[in-house]
């Protein structure tokens, strides 16, 4: 335990060594946060209240959304591509064989990542939305911690998608086409480009079914104190109940690939 | 193609060595890429479908509502069109400029530098992404169909405009990203910033300008002239007034604001070229 203590403060501070890069990312997210943020203004304005949200709350589920980009891998998990890497050079057989199990310790390195991505990526356009737009803010105190609960499950839903991507490499060789299909899927079913509120009928239920939502749209319902009482046991027994079965999955995918799979390298 | 042209070159015919080297590289790309049939499958239909989710999100916006910004929805899907369409080109052509600063990181625009042929060409076609058509296609699909739905008055100037605001487009995004690769010379790291610009601009312009702030709509059109692309050519083939209070005629200016945002971009990629220090290891 105390090992993937030390990996997921690693991942913290390798990710905090990117200054350029993060202060890049956060501009990009408070850019893309104005564009996204003025079109909802347009759309509320046509149909107040659509998707059962207010204006500000439309406007906070926003900012929401660009300050959990990075911290929920909602466009890429930030492990997969050096997972893969490794797979493609066979340097992950050297994986297989440390006296650590190879899921956990990058589960670790990911929630490290994870906590610097909502400190130095999130904490920013959040500041910067508030300024500039009307947000709907948590009226009662509790609802913070209760949020920051739900995004380390969303966080760890995203891991175990991200791992399963990665491990697809296994077979494929070339992971570009595998992970461009999740990077999509996690664009559009987790509520980034849209809420999940305001798809109609059966792709609507679809969408809020699906693991992805558990990494933005049900965090940001937490927020918005749309999940509360039992309501908000049931949002994370919905992600804690993706996070199980994903991450069995990619322990069966594992232990198979470790079996089965000639290892590259020369 | 235009920005071999301004590559900083003095031997005779830069244009045709670059545009030689670019097809060269971005043929044995293409060769490589279909390699793992199956991936490439895989990562056109993402591109693909990538640009389609984008286009389904305003399908689902005008399920909702019947116009927005004052816009109805085939005027929307004719800016989202122009610009997908413009955007796509400079993409397909352009894009893997945008690895520079990683280069730049592991030290091989060394190994560029020895080659026989302009930089930019090489850093342009370098893992050429054929996927990349998957938008322009797109694009494309949605403007022919947004041209179906509407009712424009043609004229022999709207029809001229049609096809030119999609190069000129291209060729704007096209000196955005160039600049981006530019400045990855100093910031490695921040790629990241150049996005806000190329698929940031390319989010902004599917929209009308009425639903942006006007500082907003100011700033594209006389800061970054992304408005260049596709709003001011376009409102003008819709018949609408132009933004930031811009007279008609501004709508016949891409091109030279195209060419006029290739200086600063050719400078800039001169200037970084010659300010590129090797990594030390």
């Amino acid at each position: 335990m105390r090992l993937y203590a030390v990996v997921a403060a690693g991942g913290f501070r390798r990710f905090a060594t990117y200054r350029v890069a993060t202060a890049a990312g956060v501009f990009t997210n408070t850019v893309f946060g104005f564009v996204l943020a003025y079109t909802y203004v347009a759309l509320w304005e046509e149909r107040p209240g659509l998707g059962g949200y207010d204006l500000p709350e439309a406007l906070a589920y926003v900012w929401i959304g660009q300050a959990l980009l990075a911290a929920c891998g909602l466009m890429a998990g930030g492990v997969e591509e050096e997972i893969i890497e490794r797979i493609r050079t066979g340097d992950i057989a050297l994986d297989l064989h440390r006296p650590a199990d190879l899921q956990l310790w990058w589960l670790s390195v990911s929630l490290g990542r994870a906590a610097f991505q909502l400190l130095g990526r999130g904490v920013a356009p959040m500041i910067v939305g508030a300024l500039a737009f009307d947000l709907a803010l948590p009226e009662h105190p509790l609802t913070w911690p209760a949020f920051l609960l739900s995004v380390v499950l969303g966080a760890v839903v995203s891991f175990a998608i991200w791992f399963l991507v990665a491990l697809s490499a296994f077979w494929l060789m070339d992971g570009a086409g595998v992970v461009q299909v999740a990077w999509l899927s996690g664009l559009f079913f987790s509520g980034m480009l849209l809420p999940l509120n305001l798809f109609p009928g059966a792709l609507g239920d679809l969408a809020r079914a699906l693991p992805w939502s558990a990494m933005l749209q049900v965090p940001a319902d937490v927020f918005l104190e749309k999940r509360t009482g039992w309501g908000l046991l049931e949002a994370y027994a919905f992600q804690a109940g993706w996070a199980v079965l994903l991450l069995a999955g990619g322990r069966l995918l594992q232990s198979v690939a470790a079996r089965r799979v000639v290892v590259q390298g020369g | 193609m235009a920005e071999t042209a301004q590559t900083p070159r003095a031997e005779p015919g830069p244009l045709r060595e670059g545009l030689r080297a670019y097809a060269l590289i971005a043929a044995m790309w293409i060769r490589s890429t279909m390699a793992y049939r199956f991936s490439f499958a895989m990562t056109l239909f993402a591109n693909f479908a990538t640009t389609a989710f984008d286009f389904v999100v305003i399908l689902l916006m005008f399920s909702h509502v019947r116009g927005l910004g004052g816009f109805s929805f085939a005027e929307v899907a004719f800016l989202y069109g122009t610009s997908c369409t413009a955007f796509g080109l400079a993409d397909l052509a352009l894009g893997q400029v945008s690895r520079l600063g990683r280069r730049v990181r592991d030290g091989t625009v060394d190994l560029l530098l020895l080659r026989p042929a302009p930089v930019l060409a090489q850093v342009a076609a370098d893992k050429f992404a054929l996927r990349r058509i998957g938008r322009t296609a797109q694009g494309l699909i949605v403007l022919i169909w947004s041209l179906a739905l509407l009712d424009i008055a043609w004229t022999p100037a709207k029809l001229l405009l049609l096809p030119l605001m999609v190069l000129t487009g291209a060729l704007i995004f096209g000196a955005v990203m160039v600049a981006g690769a530019a400045f990855q010379f100093w910031a490695q790291d921040g790629a990241e910033v150049v996005n806000a610009f190329t698929y940031g601009g390319n989010t902004l312009l599917q929209y009308p300008p009425s639903v942006f702030a006007q500082d907003l709509v100011r700033g594209v059109v006389y800061g970054v002239p992304l408005a260049f692309v596709n709003w001011v050519p376009a409102l003008y083939v819709l018949g609408r007034d132009l933004p930031a209070g811009l007279p008609s005629w501004a709508a016949f200016c891409p091109p030279l604001v195209a060419a006029l945002c290739w200086i600063p971009a050719g400078l800039a990629w001169r200037v970084g070229l010659r300010s590129y220090r090797s990594t030390g290891s």
